[in-house]
């Protein structure tokens, strides 16, 4: 499949992984991300994979732990209510370090909130999201192209790091068609998967698997959680993705990721042709964080404005990269209204004037 | 001297953390015995729960895994739907199972999921420190019914055996007692039927277990075992529920 071919951005996540490898999907039904269920329902028949539709989110997350734990690949997907209930199995997940990929389709909160794209489960996504000493390590695309790519790509960090990924896109990642071409999928030099259970014998050349996240006392859980938390910060140096546009002469510096940094460009070049020296900085992981370049970049601009789809999320990590080196200001539309070309601009414009 | 009576090599050589009079160990034994008997140590998986079981992983000589409380049903789905050929089993409590778990065994016997379910129910939930369970007894006292269970209040017990054998997806549902040695050697042989009923590819099978909480239910071991017959039993009826040859 060399070809470009014009694909919904869910679907072209759900083929992407099936390209990866990804054997089992478990999931339940939520706007805007249905595409990805039903997709997998017809699509991992074909290659001999298994699509079941759980009960509930709570279920299904549980069903990607234990397929996870026998060492297959495998992916769930939901949309901010949906990612609310899978919130106790992705803790579990990560204590007991299994692969997977979990794609959040954002729809607006809190609550049921609206269907519409929204941005405002960054928050849950980077901070962990369930309970205990974690984060998670997170892709946000851009464009469907890039979906398809962060998506293998999901996989392999899983793999690697022996921890759960997520992409997280916005409704419109998920409902907007776009060319997209499939990338041959090449699997890197992977560690073996001999922690998997498989069953056993004695002898049979490696020790009994036992998937648990269970460390009774306090020390063992203590050396448990610095494990993991070395794990994450090797991970953090070696996969931290994040795009610059215009940056080189800029004296000031919009921040967005996935479809707000797609707008915000649009602004930044209105601006560029308005003789304003603004530049885009595009987080592409959000866990980590770009905050080496954005403490580095606010040295050298006047001014920086982060812009969401939420009321102010991602903006505290800019705020902690800048550290007061320059004023870090906001604008974000929320509960699924999509901010405009225009106002962004004006935003800035706005923020400029007052430096 | 010929060896008579031998620990089942499906059980670790380590001691049980379960309080004297408890039947955990009795139960653990007869599962080990099951898979042994069938000869499928080195495809069996299991998965335990959270509650008094929770260290089941350490006692299973076999792959194992840690599941959240109740959920246990859905790991299980997702190891047999990767691998069909291994023979996974979940070992739970009530609380576990009829409690917060309910959607998820509910759903797995609907959908025939070809996995056996080995439950232990003592009504009441022990590693706690013995609050009411799902299958507390009318009139049981727990730390969270202090003046025993009131229906009005607490609603009423559940019987989850016969709950599930009106659904089309089990093809063994059995609940048996491990009180005396009669009723070990009749759960042994249900414990083991129902490994039977998966490694045939029937369906799914789910064992209930009668249970003790010496410990909870404040009594001696000798005092349980006789609440399990004079109490338990009239509420929880011995028997095969549903069985499909």
């Amino acid at each position: 499949m060399n070809d470009r071919v014009m694909m919904k951005g869910n679907e072209a996540i759900a083929e992407a992984a099936v390209q990866a490898g990804c054997r089992c999907f478990f999931g339940y039904p939520i706007t805007p991300q249905n595409e990805i269920p039903e997709y997998m329902s017809k699509r991992l028949p074909e290659v001999g994979g298994v699509f079941l539709q759980a009960e509930s989110e709570v279920s299904a997350i549980n069903m990607v732990y234990g397929a996870a734990g026998t060492g297959v690949r495998v992916m769930t997907s939901s949309s901010s209510p949906g990612i609310s209930l899978k919130q106790e199995g992705i803790s579990y997940l990560v204590g007991a370090e299994l692969p997977c990929v979990i794609v959040n389709i954002v729809r607006g909160g809190p609550g049921l909130g609206s269907i519409q794209p929204a941005q405002s489960d960054y928050f849950q996504a980077t901070r962990g999201g369930g309970h205990g000493d974690y984060n998670l390590c997170v892709f946000a695309p851009g464009t469907v192209q890039e979906a398809v790519e962060l998506t293998q790509r999901a996989f392999d960090v899983a793999d690697k790091y022996r921890t759960p990924v997520m992409v997280l896109g916005d409704g419109i990642i998920g409902q907007m068609m776009e060319p997209v071409r499939m990338p041959e999928y090449k699997m890197p030099q992977l560690p073996e998967k001999s922690w998997a259970a498989t069953g056993w014998t004695e002898g049979c050349g490696r020790p009994r698997a036992v998937i648990n996240s269970l460390y009774i006392q306090a020390a063992a859980c203590e050396k448990h959680n610095l494990n993991i938390y070395n794990k994450m910060n090797e991970l953090a140096k070696q996969e931290l993705l994040f795009d610059t546009q215009m940056m080189e002469d800029a004296d000031f510096a919009v921040v967005a990721y996935g479809t707000t940094a797609r707008i915000a460009l649009s602004s930044v070049r209105r601006l560029r042709a308005a003789g304003h020296k603004v530049g885009l900085i595009r987080p592409i992981t959000l866990w980590p964080f770009p905050s080496a370049y954005i403490g580095q970049a606010a040295q050298k601009v006047k001014g920086m404005l982060a812009v969401e789809m939420s009321l102010g999320q991602m903006v505290e990590d800019v705020r902690l990269a800048a550290n007061g080196a320059c004023p870090v200001g906001f604008f974000g539309r929320t509960g699924g209204v999509i901010p405009g070309v225009n106002e962004i601009a004006e935003k800035v414009l706005a923020m400029k004037e007052g430096l | 001297m010929a060896i008579v009576f031998e620990k089942p090599k499906m059980l670790a050589d380590v001691p049980l953390h379960y309080c004297p009079g408890c039947t955990h160990g009795i139960i653990h034994r007869l599962v080990a015995e099951a898979i042994e008997g069938l000869n499928v140590q080195d495809k069996a998986i299991g998965v335990a729960p959270v509650g008094c079981a929770v260290f089941a992983y350490n006692y299973f000589n076999c792959d194992m895994f840690e599941a959240a409380h109740g959920r246990a049903p859905a790991v299980a789905t997702g190891i047999k739907r990767a691998r069909p050929d291994n023979v996974v089993f979940t070992y739970q409590g009530d609380g576990d199972l009829a409690s917060i778990g309910a959607a998820e065994i509910v759903h797995a016997a609907t959908r025939g999921e070809k996995i056996t379910v080995i439950f232990v129910n003592n009504a009441i939930y022990g590693m706690t420190g013995g609050q009411m369970a799902p299958t507390t007894l009318i009139g049981q006292k727990s730390t969270t019914s202090p003046l025993g269970r009131d229906a009005e209040k607490n609603g009423y017990p559940i019987r989850v055996s016969e709950m599930l054998a009106t659904l089309d997806g089990p093809t063994l549902i059995q609940r048996v007692s491990v009180h005396d040695v009669k009723h070990v050697i009749e759960a042994g042989k249900a414990i083991k039927k129902a490994f039977q009923h998966q490694i045939e590819g029937r369906g799914f099978s789910l064992i209930e277990v009668l249970s003790t909480c010496p410990t909870n239910w404040g009594m001696t071991p000798k005092e349980s075992m006789d609440w399990v017959v004079q109490k338990m039993i009239p509420q929880y009826p011995l028997g095969v529920k549903k069985e499909v040859l």
